[in-house]
C-alpha cells in the first residue's frame, strides 16, 4: 500500500513539470497571505504529510499569531484571556521553519512574477500562493459611522476596544442580531454595559434560526439583561459634541443612547487585493474542487475569502474541510475534492445552546418535524425532503446535532426513523433495534382492558 | 360535627346511612350499623356518596336555580322561582285548555321519595284529569308488579332479607346480583357461609361473577326464560316434587297449566334454552326437593316484551311446590330503584290508584275520589314510559313534564326519544342534575334537592320504609320534589280549576305521608299502624302495618291466603314467547344489557367520581374472542355496534361471559360520556318493544350487527384539573364529541384526591383530520396548549402529542396532562413510501403502548424520566420498562389483579383461609366487599407457588 501510494506521489510530481522535476535540493516556495484559522490548518495539514516540501512565508496583517477567532467572545466576555486562544504560538512557525511577517499587510501579488509585495515593501516569491484574507465586517454607509465609538468585531483589536470601551462607557448598541453581534451584545453586558441589539429582521439570528428559535434566544438573552430593538433599522448614528458616538437613531425615530456602537451587520470576503490581481472574484474568489483559483492554477484560496460553487463560507468546519483537501493538493498528492460542506451554527454565549443546519427553513416540499419543550428552553425542528433529513433547528438541547449534521450530508433515508429522529440517536437506536426482532406484528390494541380477565387461568 | 341517618339513593336493597357532615358540607358516609337492610354495610357505591356531595362538585354539576331556555340549543338563563312556577303554571293551563289533559306527560322517578311521587300523582291523576304519569319505574319493575298481581293477587314481595339466611336452595334467575345488589349478595354470602348445604343456581346468559359463585350455572339463551321455567314445572312433576296439597288448597289454575308444561318435557326444554338435560334435573331436584326454596331475580325477568309472563312462570313454581309464605322460601323480585317500591304503593304509574288500588276497577276510583275530595279520577289508562316519548314523538304530547329520571339516557330507541323532546312544545326537567342528557332539551329547568338535602320515606325490596333524612339545606336555591310539584299544582288550578288548589297545601313531607297513610286503610299495603314518629323511634319498618300492629310484617301468605277474590292463587298458564327481535342475518348478534359493579343507571351520580371508573373506565362492547377472531377484530379496536333504530362505536373487549353470538354492552353508557356523530348511547340499540301486560320494554335484547370501523385518527386525552372545574371543562367538551365519529369523556381519579384534582379522559376517533378549530379549545381545556406544554408534532403525518408536567412540593416534576393525536391514515395520503409503510402500521400499536405508559404515569404521580420530553418518545420506546396496567379488583384500597395474583401465589391453605391471609395482606374486600366474587375467582385460579419461589 505504502509503495504503491509513492509511486503515485512521484508520478504526480512528474507530472507537474520543471518546477518540481529540478533539484531536489531546492524547495519549492509557498506564500501564505492571511494568518488565520483557514489558512494555518492549511498548513498543518500540509506539514502533516509533506514536511519538507516548501519552504513557507507567512504574512500576517494582525500583530498576533494565529488565533481562535472564534474565542474572541469569551474573551469578550471575560471567561478566557487572549494568551489561551492563541491555536499557533510563534514556536510553532520557528519549529517548522516558516517565514512569518506579523502586522505586515500585503497589498499587491504580481502574478507575472509571482511575487507577493506588503505594505513595508517586503517582498516574497512563490511557487504557489495561498491566499487566507478571510472576510471584513461589514459597515453600512451609515451617517456618523465615521464617530469615535464605532467599531466592528473581528479581531483581538476590536475586541480590545470593547473592553476598554466597557471599562469606561455605560450604553452600547450593537447592530445586527447575528451570531457576530449577539456575541458581542453578550460579551458587553457581561462586562457591564447595557446593550441594545438594532436587528432588522423579526427574530434573531434570523439566518440561522427559525422564529421559534429565535424567539426563546431572545427570552434567554433578555434574562440576562440584553434589550432588542427587531424591525429595526439604523437611520444615523448621533455624536456628542466630543465627537464621541452618544445615540443611535432608529428610522422609526427613536433613539438609543450609545457610548460605543457596534456594527456587526455581516461580512464580505476580503477579496480587494485578488481582484486587483486579476483573479476572477464572485462573492469570494472563485475556486475548484481542489481549492485552486480559476484564474491561476498556482493560486489558491480557502476560508471566508473563497467561493466554493458560489458558497463563501463564515463557519469554522467547512473551512478546516477546505483546508485538508487544499493540503494534499499543496502536498501534490492530489488526492480529495471539495464539494462543499453542509453547516452548522453555533453561539459562543455561555450557557446557551443552538444549532442549525440546512435548510431549516423548510417551505414548499417540505415536513417539519417539531418538539416543543418551552419550559425547559428546548425547540427541535427538522426538516424532511422526501425521505431525507436536509434541515434541523435546534435550541437548547443540541446534543444531537453532529448526527443530524451527518444525516443531512449523508443523505440517508429517513423514513424507518421518522417517529424517533427528534429524539436524537439513541431513540433512533432502539427504534431501529425493536423494528429488527418485532418484524411485522400485525397491529393490535389501542387501548389495555381495564376488567379482571378471570377466565384460562 | 352532627350525623344524621339517612337511607342509600341507588338501588333498591335500601341501605341506611349514616351522613356525617357539619351542616355545610358533608364530610363521609357509612352503612347504618341498626338499619335491617344492610347492618352497617355499603358497596362501592354507597361507600362512596359523600365524595359525590363535595362543595366542588355541587357547584359545578348541580342545577342551582331556576332556569329558562328562551330558545332551544341556547344556553338557559336564571330566573326567579315565582317567574319560574307562573311559567311552567302558564304553559300547563295553555296546554291543557287548547289541547285537553291527554296532551301533558309527567315521567317520574323510582328514586323520588314516596311524598314526592305521591303529590306528582295526585296532581296528574286529581288535577290535570288524565293517567299520564308514568316513571322510570316502568323500564324496571312493572314486569315484577304485573308477575305479582296475576299469580299473588298482589303488588307485594312476600319475602324478606332474612329469608337468605333461611333458604336452603337460592335460586338466583336474570340477576348479577353480585354487582347490581352488592350488600344483598354480602347477605347471601354469608348465609351460605353459616349453612354450607345451602346451594345456588344461577341462570343467566352471561356468566356473571354471581353466576361464578353458582353451585349450578344454567347458561340458558337469551330470552327462554318462561321455557326453563316450565321445564322446570315439567320436571317438577315428573318427578313428584309438587306439593298437590298446597296446589289443591290455595292456588287455582293448575290444570291449565299442567296440560302446557307437558309439551316442555326435558328434551324439548334443553333445545329452547341450550341446557343440558342433567342441569335442568338437578336444578329441579335442588329446587323441588329443598325445605326452602328463595327466588332471586331482577331485569333479566322485568325487561323483557314477555316480563309478566317471565315473573308468573318462575312464581308458578313456587305456588306448585308450596315454596312461599314460610321461612326462606318465595319469589323475591329485588328491586332496582331505591324507591319504586313506594312509588308503586301511590299509584304513582299510568295504570294504577293510590295504594295497589286499580285503574279499571270503578270503585277503586271512586275511593280515591273521595279521599282527595274530587268528583271523580280518570279510568281511561295512562300512557306509559314508551308510549308516552312515542305520543310526544308523534306530537300527540305536546307538554312534558321529566322529574329526577334521565330518559335522554335510559329510554330504548333513544332517536324516538329525542325527537319525543324536540318535538313537545314544552319540556320541564326537575332535576338535581344540570349534566344530564335530558337537561339539554328542557326549557324550563327546576333544581330539586337530593340525596343529603331530601326529607321524606322510601320503600326497599322487602316492603321496608325508612326515613330519609336531610342533612343539609338545599344546594342553592333547590326546593324538594313534592314542594314543587304542590307550587305548580296550585298555580295550575288556580288557572284551570280554582277549587282544587286546596288539595295541594302541604306544608312538610309528613302531611303528605299521613295523607298516603291514610289511602292504604284496608289495603294489602295497609300502613295506618305506621307514623313518622314510629320510624324516628323504632326505625324502619315493613309493611303491612295496620292500626293496633306493634311491627310490621316479615313474611306474606303464610296462611295461604291470597289477596284475590277468592283468597287462592291463581297459576299462570303463559305461553312461550320468543325474544321480540330474534337475530337474523342482517342483525346477527344478540345484545345483552347489564351492570357495572360501580356505576348506577345513567350515572348522574355515580359517573361524576372518577374512581368509579376504577374497575371499568372505558365503554365497551363485549364479544366473544372466537367472534372477534371471526370478525378479524383485535381487544381494543373500535367496533360500529348497528341495530334497526341506531347505532353506536364503541371498543372491542373479548369475553368468554357470553356465548359466541351475544355481545354485551353496559346499560349505563349514555351519550353524556360516548358521542360521536352517532350519539345516543347504548339505548340508540335498544328495542321499544315491550311486554302487553306491564309495558315494560325489552331492554335486555336487541338484534344487532357489529363490525370493524375505520377511524384511523385517534386522539387520546387525560389530564388532572382542579376539582373545582373539572366537571365544568368536562360540561364544556360535551358539546364538541359531535365531531368525531367515536367519542368518550369520562373522568378518573381516586377521590378524595390529596392536590386536589379531578381526573378527565377523552377519547376520540375520526375518519379524517379534525380541524383546529374543534382541537383547539379541547386541547386549551386539558392544558396541554400554551408554553405550558411540551409537544410533538409530524403535521404531515397527523401526530400530535403533548404532555404537561408539574413540580410536586419534592420539586420532583409528575406528569399532570398528556393529548396524543395520531393518524394511522397517515400513509394513504402522505408522501412515504415502501419501507415506510410498515412502520406507519406499527404505529398505531405504539400510540397504544404510549397511552398505557403515560397513563400509569399520571395516574400514580410516578417519577418522570428526565427530561421529560422523553414521555413523547415514539410509543414503541415508550416506557419499554414498563409492565402492564392491571385491572382494579378493589375499588376501596385500589388493589389490581396484579398484585393480588401475586400475593396468592405466596398463600397456602384452604381457599377460604387462602382468602383471609389476602384480605390481611392487601386490604382487598375488605371494606365493602363488593370484589369478594372477584376475589374468590381469583384464590380458585392463582395456583400455589411457594416451592418456586423459595427455589428462586
Amino acid at each position: 500500500m505504502g509503495m504503491c501510494w509513492k509511486r503515485a506521489v512521484d508520478e504526480v510530481r512528474e507530472f507537474l513539470g520543471p518546477s518540481s522535476n529540478g533539484s531536489a535540493m531546492k524547495k519549492l516556495q509557498l506564500v501564505m497571505i492571511g494568518n488565520g484559522m483557514a489558512g494555518v490548518r492549511t498548513l498543518e495539514e500540509l506539514l502533516k504529510t509533506a514536511p519538507d516540501l516548501y519552504d513557507i512565508t507567512v504574512f500576517g496583517a494582525e500583530p498576533h499569531p494565529n488565533y481562535n477567532r472564534i474565542m474572541l467572545s469569551p474573551v469578550l466576555a471575560g471567561e478566557q484571556t487572549i494568551d489561551e486562544i492563541v491555536l499557533n504560538p510563534l514556536h510553532w512557525y520557528a519549529r517548522h521553519g516558516i517565514t512569518l511577517h506579523l502586522g505586515k499587510a500585503v497589498v499587491r501579488i504580481d502574478r507575472a512574477r509571482r511575487v507577493v509585495v506588503a505594505a513595508d515593501g517586503t517582498e516574497a516569491h512563490y511557487d504557489r500562493l495561498l491566499i487566507a484574507t478571510g472576510s471584513t465586517p461589514f459597515v453600512p454607509p451609515l451617517p456618523g459611522r465615521e464617530l469615535e465609538g464605532v467599531i466592528s468585531y473581528r479581531d483581538i483589536a476590536d475586541t480590545e476596544a470593547m473592553i476598554d470601551a466597557a471599562r469606561t462607557h455605560r450604553h452600547a448598541v450593537v447592530i445586527g442580531g447575528g451570531v457576530l453581534g449577539l456575541e458581542a451584545a453578550n460579551g458587553l453586558r457581561q462586562r457591564g454595559m447595557s446593550v441594545t441589539v438594532v436587528h432588522l429582521a423579526a427574530w434573531l439570528m434570523d439566518r440561522q434560526l427559525d422564529r421559534t428559535a429565535g424567539g426563546l434566544l431572545a427570552r434567554t438573552l433578555g434574562e440576562r439583561g440584553l434589550s432588542f430593538a427587531l424591525v429595526s433599522q439604523t437611520a444615523e448614528l448621533l455624536a456628542s459634541p466630543q465627537g464621541r458616538v452618544r445615540a443611535v437613531r432608529l428610522q422609526d425615530g427613536r433613539e438609543l443612547p450609545a457610548d460605543l456602537v457596534v456594527m456587526a451587520a455581516g461580512i464580505r470576503p476580503n477579496t480587494a487585493l485578488a481582484e486587483a490581481a486579476g483573479l476572477l472574484c464572485q462573492r469570494g474568489i472563485v475556486v475548484t474542487d481542489t481549492l485552486q483559483s480559476v484564474t491561476d492554477a498556482r493560486i489558491y484560496a480557502v476560508g471566508e475569502c473563497a467561493a466554493h460553487r458560489g458558497v463563501a463560507y463564515g463557519l469554522v468546519a467547512p473551512l478546516y474541510e477546505q483546508g485538508q483537501v487544499c493540503a494534499t493538493h499543496l502536498a501534490e498528492h492530489g488526492l480529495g475534492r471539495y464539494t462543499g460542506s453542509q453547516v452548522s451554527t453555533k453561539l459562543k454565549v455561555t450557557g446557551i445552546d443552538l444549532f442549525s443546519a440546512g435548510d431549516f427553513m423548510g417551505g414548499e416540499g417540505c415536513e417539519e418535524l417539531l418538539l416543543n419543550d418551552l419550559r425547559s428552553g428546548v425547540y427541535k425542528k427538522l426538516v424532511l425532503r422526501g425521505n431525507r433529513l436536509v434541515g434541523a433547528c435546534l435550541y437548547g438541547d443540541t446534543h444531537d446535532g453532529p448526527w443530524y449534521l451527518d444525516l443531512i450530508r449523508s443523505g440517508r433515508p429517513v423514513a424507518a426513523l421518522r417517529d424517533g429522529l427528534i429524539f436524537g440517536q439513541a431513540a433512533c437506536e432502539s427504534l431501529a433495534a425493536l423494528a429488527a426482532p418485532a418484524g411485522n406484528t400485525p397491529a393490535t390494541s389501542t387501548f389495555t382492558p381495564r376488567r379482571p380477565a378471570l377466565q384460562g387461568a | 360535627m352532627a350525623e344524621t341517618r339517612s337511607t342509600c339513593p341507588y338501588c333498591g336493597v335500601g341501605c341506611g346511612v349514616i351522613i356525617e357532615h357539619d351542616e355545610r358540607q358533608i364530610i363521609s358516609v357509612r352503612g347504618d350499623e341498626q338499619h335491617p337492610a344492610n347492618l352497617g354495610r355499603l358497596c362501592t357505591k354507597g361507600s362512596t356518596l359523600h365524595l359525590t356531595a363535595t362543595p366542588a362538585l355541587t357547584r359545578q354539576t348541580r342545577l342551582l336555580q331556576p332556569m329558562r331556555r328562551l330558545q332551544r340549543g341556547a344556553a338557559p338563563q336564571a330566573v326567579g322561582w315565582d317567574a319560574a312556577l307562573d311559567h311552567a303554571a302558564d304553559r300547563l293551563a295553555a296546554i291543557h285548555a287548547q289541547h285537553g289533559p291527554d296532551a301533558i306527560g309527567v315521567y317520574v322517578s323510582g328514586q323520588l321519595l314516596t311524598e314526592d311521587y305521591y303529590v306528582f300523582n295526585k296532581l296528574v291523576k286529581g288535577l290535570l284529569g288524565s293517567n299520564h304519569i308514568d316513571t322510570n319505574s316502568r323500564l324496571c319493575m312493572s314486569s315484577a308488579v304485573a308477575g305479582y298481581k296475576a299469580t299473588l293477587g298482589a303488588d307485594a314481595p312476600p319475602c324478606s332479607y332474612e329469608d337468605l339466611a333461611h333458604a336452603q336452595t337460592v335460586f338466583i334467575t336474570g340477576s348479577n346480583m353480585a354487582w347490581a345488589h352488592p350488600v344483598l349478595f354480602r347477605r347471601l354470602e354469608d348465609a351460605r357461609r353459616a349453612n354450607p348445604a345451602q346451594r345456588w343456581i344461577v341462570a343467566d346468559p352471561r356468566r356473571t361473577e354471581t353466576a361464578d359463585a353458582a353451585d349450578l350455572y344454567l347458561a340458558l339463551r337469551p330470552g327462554s326464560d318462561v321455557a326453563l321455567y316450565h321445564g322446570l314445572l315439567h320436571l317438577l312433576l315428573q318427578e313428584g316434587l309438587t306439593l298437590p296439597d298446597y296446589i289443591a288448597a290455595h292456588t287455582a289454575g293448575f290444570d291449565a297449566l299442567k296440560q302446557r308444561v307437558a309439551a316442555f318435557t326435558p328434551e324439548h326444554t334443553a333445545e329452547l334454552t341450550g341446557l343440558r338435560i342433567e342441569d335442568l334435573r338437578t336444578a329441579a331436584r335442588w329446587f323441588g326437593s329443598s325445605p326452602a326454596t328463595l327466588s332471586l331475580y331482577c331485569q333479566g325477568l322485568n325487561q323483557s316484551s314477555s316480563g309478566t309472563a317471565k315473573n308468573a312462570a318462575l312464581i308458578n313454581l313456587h305456588l306448585a311446590c308450596g315454596q312461599i309464605g314460610k321461612p326462606g322460601a318465595g319469589p323475591f323480585s329485588l328491586t332496582g330503584q331505591p324507591n319504586a317500591m313506594g312509588g308503586r304503593e301511590v299509584g304513582g304509574l299510568a295504570n294504577l290508584l293510590s295504594a295497589h288500588r286499580d285503574l279499571a276497577n270503578p270503585a277503586h276510583r271512586a275511593e280515591v275520589a273521595a279521599l282527595w275530595g274530587v268528583p271523580e279520577v280518570p279510568g281511561k289508562p295512562g300512557l306509559t314510559a314508551v308510549e308516552m316519548f312515542q305520543a310526544a314523538a308523534d306530537g300527540q304530547i305536546k307538554a312534558l313534564w321529566i322529574a329526577c329520571t334521565n330518559p335522554a339516557q335510559s329510554l330504548p330507541d333513544q332517536a324516538t326519544v329525542q325527537r319525543a323532546l324536540q318535538r313537545a312544545e314544552f319540556v320541564i326537567v326537575q332535576e338535581a342534575f344540570s349534566t344530564t342528557a335530558t337537561a339539554a332539551f328542557a326549557d324550563l329547568l327546576l333544581p330539586a334537592t337530593t340525596w343529603g338535602e331530601k326529607d321524606g320515606t322510601v320503600t326497599n325490596s322487602e316492603r321496608r320504609i325508612s326515613r330519609t333524612h336531610a342533612a343539609l339545606p338545599p344546594a342553592g336555591a333547590a326546593r324538594h320534589d313534592w314542594d314543587i310539584a304542590a307550587d305548580v299544582a296550585r298555580r295550575l288550578a288556580a288557572r284551570i280549576a280554582p277549587e282544587r288548589v286546596a288539595m295541594f297545601d302541604y306544608r312538610t313531607p309528613e302531611q303528605v305521608w299521613c295523607e298516603h297513610r291514610e289511602s292504604t286503610r284496608g289495603r294489602d299495603l295497609d300502613i295506618t299502624g305506621l307514623s313518622y314518629a314510629m320510624l324516628e323511634a323504632q326505625g324502619p319498618q315493613q309493611w303491612p302495618l295496620p292500626e293496633g300492629a306493634m311491627a310490621g310484617r316479615v313474611r306474606l301468605y303464610e296462611d295461604g291466603v291470597f289477596p284475590t277474590p277468592d283468597g287462592r292463587a291463581q297459576f299462570a298458564d303463559v305461553a312461550y314467547m320468543p325474544l321480540a327481535e330474534p337475530c337474523d342475518d342482517a342483525y346477527p348478534f344478540g345484545l345483552l344489557t347489564g351492570r357495572l359493579r360501580d356505576q348506577w343507571h345513567g350515572m348522574s351520580r355515580t359517573g361524576q367520581l372518577g374512581r368509579l371508573f376504577g374497575h371499568d373506565g372505558l365503554p365497551s362492547v363485549e364479544v366473544h374472542p372466537a367472534d372477534l377472531a371471526r370478525l378479524g377484530v383485535a381487544e381494543g379496536e373500535l367496533l360500529r355496534v348497528r341495530s334497526r333504530r341506531g347505532n353506536v362505536v364503541l371498543s372491542a373487549r373479548g369475553s368468554e361471559r357470553m356465548a359466541p353470538g351475544q355481545v354485551f354492552i353496559a346499560m349505563h353508557w349514555g351519550g353524556e360520556v360516548l358521542g360521536g356523530v352517532a350519539a345516543g348511547g347504548v339505548n340508540a340499540l335498544t328495542s321499544p318493544a315491550f311486554c302487553p301486560r306491564s309495558k315494560q320494554p325489552e331492554l335486555k335484547h336487541a338484534a344487532v350487527a357489529i363490525e370493524p370501523v375505520a377511524l384511523p385518527w385517534r386522539l387520546t386525552a387525560m389530564a388532572w384539573l382542579p376539582e373545582g372545574e373539572a366537571a365544568t371543562l368536562r360540561e364544556l367538551i360535551k358539546p364538541a364529541m359531535a365531531a368525531f365519529g367515536y367519542a368518550c369523556l369520562l373522568p378518573f381519579g381516586r377521590e378524595p384526591d390529596a392536590h386536589g384534582r379531578s381526573g378527565l379522559l377523552l377519547r376520540a376517533g375520526a375518519t379524517g383530520r379534525v380541524s383546529e378549530a374543534v382541537l383547539a379549545p379541547l386541547r386549551a381545556a386539558f392544558g396541554v396548549d400554551g408554553p405550558q406544554a411540551i409537544s410533538y408534532l409530524d403535521p404531515e403525518r397527523g401526530q400530535h402529542r403533548a404532555v404537561r408536567v408539574r413540580a410536586n412540593e419534592a420539586g420532583a416534576e409528575q406528569l399532570d396532562a398528556f393529548w396524543l393525536v395520531g393518524d394511522a391514515g397517515a400513509d394513504l395520503h402522505g408522501d412515504l413510501r415502501g419501507d415506510a409503510r410498515s412502520d406507519v402500521r406499527s404505529d398505531a400499536r405504539g400510540d397504544a403502548k404510549s397511552e398505557a405508559w403515560l397513563r400509569s404515569l399520571l395516574e400514580s404521580d410516578a417519577a418522570l424520566p428526565n427530561p421529560a420530553r422523553q414521555l413523547l418518545m415514539p410509543g414503541v420506546l415508550a416506557g419499554q420498562q414498563m409492565a402492564p396496567i392491571s385491572p382494579q379488583v378493589c375499588t376501596c384500597f385500589n388493589v389490581n389483579e396484579a398484585v393480588i395474583r401475586q400475593q396468592l401465589e405466596g398463600l397456602e391453605g384452604s381457599p377460604d383461609h387462602r382468602l383471609t391471609q389476602l384480605q390481611a395482606a392487601l386490604k382487598c374486600g375488605t371494606n365493602c366487599g363488593s370484589c369478594l366474587p372477584a376475589l374468590r375467582s381469583l384464590v380458585k385460579c392463582v395456583e400455589v407457588r411457594v416451592a418456586v419461589a423459595a427455589v428462586g
